[in-house]
């Protein structure tokens, strides 16, 4: 074991880790979204024939290339980060998690790269058909990348289909399929793909609402529009849609973060659903945390029970229930209790070990057959391995104001871009939407929030699983690379400086292909 | 039914295959370094850049799928190296974090830096990922100073984590004729790809040199290494012991792999020669399918034969084999079933490649509107 954790090494750490993902996350989801829409438009190009049909995807596509780049420039860094970073989790899980990493590289990123190529430098080249197929295997190439690293990212929220092996101190995988059907997996890859196309179409939308404030380029204007709002509607439905189904899985597979994200603190039955709040300090604490009480508070009566159990006497733990435990009635065991079922497991974990040291074969066997191949042990005392590394109970408790509010922004705006993209749809088939300027105005101002919404629904998965890096099993502590916190913080401003100057190029230079438009855009 | 020692020899051949395709489209890399002293004007560096500017994904991906397979296959090693040799792989990431926007932006309008910046990025790149990768993975043979305690948390020994392999001429040896590879590989793909004569003949001069910088580097890390002792493991105690003249006898033991590595030498000489003395174009073919093999050769030299391709000098007891560092066989047996798709994968590059190979550039089309770096 680790004896002295430098946190300000962990800090530094994640506080890598978010930065890189952040920046990653800027990128990948119009990457997503993007290379569907440019495929329909180039389908209607290929059926019709038509010449401008064929400028207007090529200026998106432009658009996606310049996305692109950076979106891997990225990305490289965030794999191998595991690696350099945290070391310790990728030994710890890197039977289950290194699969889908090598997956998505052989399965889609060449998927991927081949075919972008073709998209980029094909066009006189191929005939249009296979020209056509490259662009959708690119959009399909996309969605596999991020399904298997939603897999992976799945299996820390909620570790399935694994057991602990002793012998290597490790979790090693005993079932592909349950790591790919884990329930969080299916509802993560749906919501984030669906999130993609939502801030692809609000890209295209407002960039097309700013050509018609401009009063420039009104024929593809138009038309990107009506493509973005209908593919934009569906999305932002499915979105909410799949959104709920995350929260659902979360209230039981992640109790504490479900209970941050809501604020609730305390368990009851006919809980309110909070439509919007503001929170504030309270006096009272759970160990040395303080509770946050609401200044402000929208609530719609019992639908936090409604929608975790299906009716209003659903009991809903709140955090405190959940830190404290409710032995008698309600059978939740207090993270105390965790902590000491924990303890018991690694004080086993350390004898079986110092019996392989000593070569002693009469207590490895023992140990092996009264603990590991115990169904019981594993199931109640294994499986709070992690909290053997928590100081205090309060420590399994997430930072509830970061949880709170992302989810609520999210969901916010979630519904929002429902109401934007409606209108759209309406007012462009109604043949006025050049004439309100106000509403142009709207889809303009609504591409950043589209990226706040996303970046927001990462905050919330990954904030709200603090302090593990891998539920219930492993703190984040207990994962990161033994280097000094000078190097990481090194690398830290590095990687800040490195892909700052990259971001300001990128947007620099989308805005003067936007600005340029696609009527110079030459076949 | 399948035995986990094969299928951790199975693996250990998938990841020395991608080292070996990951060396071969270096010649992006080695073209990159180029960019400013081959080209004669304006026109051949941008034929230049977008001859290699249409492959770089590849190799790109090829790192990022070795990387991912590793992890996969061998998740002690990714913990090891990267967590422990950090600035080394932190040195190499970034260098490919450069390249990937350098080729996108270089030529676009409004690019704030301008196109000397990316440029010049590229040629960091071009220089310093074959090198540094090339001394990464000559520790594989010579060793790092690192230990593992018993949950396999790593320590590394020095505080330069993994920079200290810049210190032993072996690891440079390897490294600098990685880089003199790619750089003759990246000439011959020229050769191959774009019609120009005056660029071809710049390419042709520069072949010599590039060609025997290449070949006195790499002698000299393989004989060094032939006359270097190595670890062995054996099943009993103690364990993982010194053995001189190690990697010669992995070769005299393994005659096939001996077999594969010549074949693999004389086929990159060959595509030098019949370039050098006869003009052909086709070196590329030649000299490209041989570093493939080769490097395929050296990953089994390496891994196999009871070898630790992850030596540790400080301890060996720490040193990684294939068999104490690999995933479980769960998942190797897993991941062997996705490893059948790769022939269909390099099925569709290989189609794809050709379609857009199938006519030279020139400087012509440099002139043209349309999709250019
Ligand atoms: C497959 C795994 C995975 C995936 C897909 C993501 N992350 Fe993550 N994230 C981690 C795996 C992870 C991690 C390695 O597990 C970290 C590092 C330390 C930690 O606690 O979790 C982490 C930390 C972490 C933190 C810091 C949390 C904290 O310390 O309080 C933030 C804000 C994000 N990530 C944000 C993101 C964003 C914006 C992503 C979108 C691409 C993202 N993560 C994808
Ligand atoms: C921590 C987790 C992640 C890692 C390690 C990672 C890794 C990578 C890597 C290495 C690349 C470059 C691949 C290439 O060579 O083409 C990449 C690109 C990409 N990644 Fe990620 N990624 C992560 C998170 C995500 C997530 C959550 C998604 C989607 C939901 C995603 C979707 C993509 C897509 C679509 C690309 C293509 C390029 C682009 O973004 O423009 N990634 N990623
Ligand atoms: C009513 C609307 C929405 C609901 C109920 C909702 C719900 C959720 C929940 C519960 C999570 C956490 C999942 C986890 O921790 O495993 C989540 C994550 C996320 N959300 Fe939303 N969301 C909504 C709208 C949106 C919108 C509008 C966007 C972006 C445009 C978005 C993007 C994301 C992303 C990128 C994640 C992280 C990936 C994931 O964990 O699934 N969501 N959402």
């Amino acid at each position: 074991m680790i004896e002295h954790l430098d946190m300000s090494l962990v800090d530094w750490s994640r506080a890598q880790f978010a930065l890189t993902a952040i920046y990653h996350w800027i990128f990948v989801p119009l990457t997503l979204g993007l290379s569907f829409l440019i495929a329909i438009m180039e389908t209607i190009y290929v059926r019709t024939g038509n010449e401008e049909w064929k400028k207007l995807t090529r200026f998106w596509m432009t658009l996606f290339g310049i996305n692109f780049a950076i979106g891997i420039a990225t990305g490289i860094i965030l794999e191998f980060e595991f690696g350099t970073n945290w070391s310790n989790y990728s030994w710890f899980v890197g039977d289950i998690f290194g699969a889908p990493l090598a997956i998505e590289g052989i399965l889609a990123f060449f998927l991927e790269s081949t075919f972008v190529a073709v998209m980029f430098f094909g066009w006189n080249k191929v005939s249009k058909k296979f020209h056509l197929t490259s662009t959708w295997l690119v959009a399909v190439g996309a969605n596999l990348s991020a399904l298997w690293i939603l897999v992976a990212n799945a299996w820390m929220q909620n570790p399935v289909g694994m057991i602990f092996n002793p012998d290597t101190a490790r979790n090693e995988m005993v079932s592909f399929w349950a790591v790919l059907f884990n329930p969080v997996a299916v509802d993560k890859f749906l919501h984030t793909i669906f999130s993609g196309f939502l801030l692809a179409s609000i890209f295209v939308l407002g960039i097309s609402a700013w050509f018609l404030l401009k009063k420039r380029e009104g024929w593809m204007a138009k038309r990107s529009i009506l493509i973005a709002a209908i593919f934009g509607l569906v999305s932002s439905l499915t979105v909410v849609f799949t959104g709920d189904n995350s929260a659902r899985t979360i209230a039981s597979v992640q109790p504490v973060k479900f209970a941050a994200m809501e604020a609730h603190y305390y368990g009851s039955e006919n809980a309110g659903l909070t439509a919007f709040g503001v929170l504030k300090k309270s006096d009272k604490k759970i160990g040395e945390k303080e509770i946050l009480d609401f200044s402000f508070r929208i609530k719609i009566p019992g639908f936090l029970s409604i929608m975790t159990g299906g009716d209003k006497n659903t009991y809903v733990p709140g955090i405190k229930d959940l830190v404290y435990g409710e032995e008698d009635s309600r059978q939740i065991l207090s993270v105390a209790d965790k902590i000491r079922q924990g303890i018991f497991a690694r004080d086993v974990l350390n004898d079986y070990k110092r019996a392989i040291m000593f070569n002693d074969t009469e207590q490895i066997r023992v140990i092996k057959k009264q603990y590991f191949q115990d169904k019981k042990f594993m199931n109640e005392n294994f499986r709070y391995f992690g909290y053997a590394s928590l100081m205090k109970p309060e420590d399994a408790v997430p930072n509830v104001a970061l949880s709170f509010y992302s989810f609520h922004l999210m969901v916010m705006l979630g519904f929002f871009f429902i109401l934007v993209f409606a209108a759209s749809v309406f007012l462009v088939l109604k043949g006025s939407i050049s004439k309100h300027r106000w509403f142009l105005w709207i889809a303009l101002l609504s591409i950043p929030l589209a990226y706040i919404a996303s970046e927001a629904g990462w905050v919330l998965t990954e904030a709200g699983r603090q302090p593990w890096i891998i539920q219930d099993l492993m703190p984040v502590t207990r994962g990161v690379s033994q280097i000094s916190a000078s190097s990481v913080m090194t690398t830290f401003i590095l990687f800040a400086i490195l892909f700052t100057a990259l971001l300001i190029a990128e947007v620099s230079i989308m805005l003067r292909q936007i600005k340029t438009g696609p009527k110079h855009q030459e076949d | 039914m399948i035995s986990y020692v094969f299928l951790q020899h199975y693996w250990w051949m998938i990841i020395s295959l991608l080292a070996g395709l990951l060396v071969f489209l270096m010649f992006v890399q080695g073209g990159q370094s180029m960019i400013f002293s081959l080209p004669g004007n304006e026109t051949q560096k941008k034929m230049l850049v977008n001859a290699m500017g249409r492959k770089w994904e590849f190799t790109f991906t090829t790192l990022v799928t070795f990387g991912g397979a590793f992890f996969a296959s061998f998740p002690l090693f990714y913990a090891t190296s990267f967590g422990g040799a950090y600035w080394v792989w932190i040195a190499i990431l970034f260098s490919f974090v450069i390249q990937a926007v350098a080729y996108e932006y270089r030529s676009k309008p409004a690019n704030v830096f301008g196109q000397k910046t990316f440029d010049i990025f590229l040629l960091i790149n071009g220089a310093l990922g074959p090198f540094l990768i090339g001394t990464a993975v000559a520790t594989f043979f010579t060793g790092s100073n690192f230990s593992l305690d018993y949950m396999n948390s790593v320590k590394w020994g020095t505080g330069w984590h993994g920079l200290e392999a810049l210190l032993d001429a072996r690891n440079i040896a390897l490294g600098l004729a990685v880089l003199f590879l790619a750089r003759t590989n990246g000439l011959l793909y020229i050769l191959n790809t774009i019609d120009d004569d005056d660029l071809s003949a710049r390419s042709a001069k520069r072949l010599i040199v590039n060609a025997v910088c290449f070949l006195v580097f790499f002698l000299f890390f393989l004989v060094t290494l032939m006359l270097s002792a190595g670890l062995t493991f054996t099943s009993g105690a103690p364990g993982i012991v010194v053995e001189h003249y190690k990697y010669l006898h992995n070769f005299i033991q393994m005659p096939a792999v001996l077999i594969i590595f010549l074949a693999g030498v004389i086929a990159v000489i060959a595509g030098i020669g019949i370039t050098v003395f006869q003009g052909s174009r086709k070196g590329i073919w030649y000299t490209g399918a041989g570093t493939v093999v080769t490097v395929f050769a050296l990953f089994l030299v390496a891994g196999f034969n009871n070898s630790t391709f992850y030596p540790s000098v400080s301890d060996f007891r720490s040193s990684l084999t294939i068999y104490n560092a690999s995933s479980s066989y769960f998942t190797l047996k897993t991941m062997m079933y996705v490893s059948f798709i790769i022939p269909f994968v390099a099925a569709y590059i290989w189609y794809a490649w050709k379609a857009i190979n199938k006519s030279k550039i020139t400087s012509g089309e440099m002139n043209e509107e349309g999709p250019l770096y």
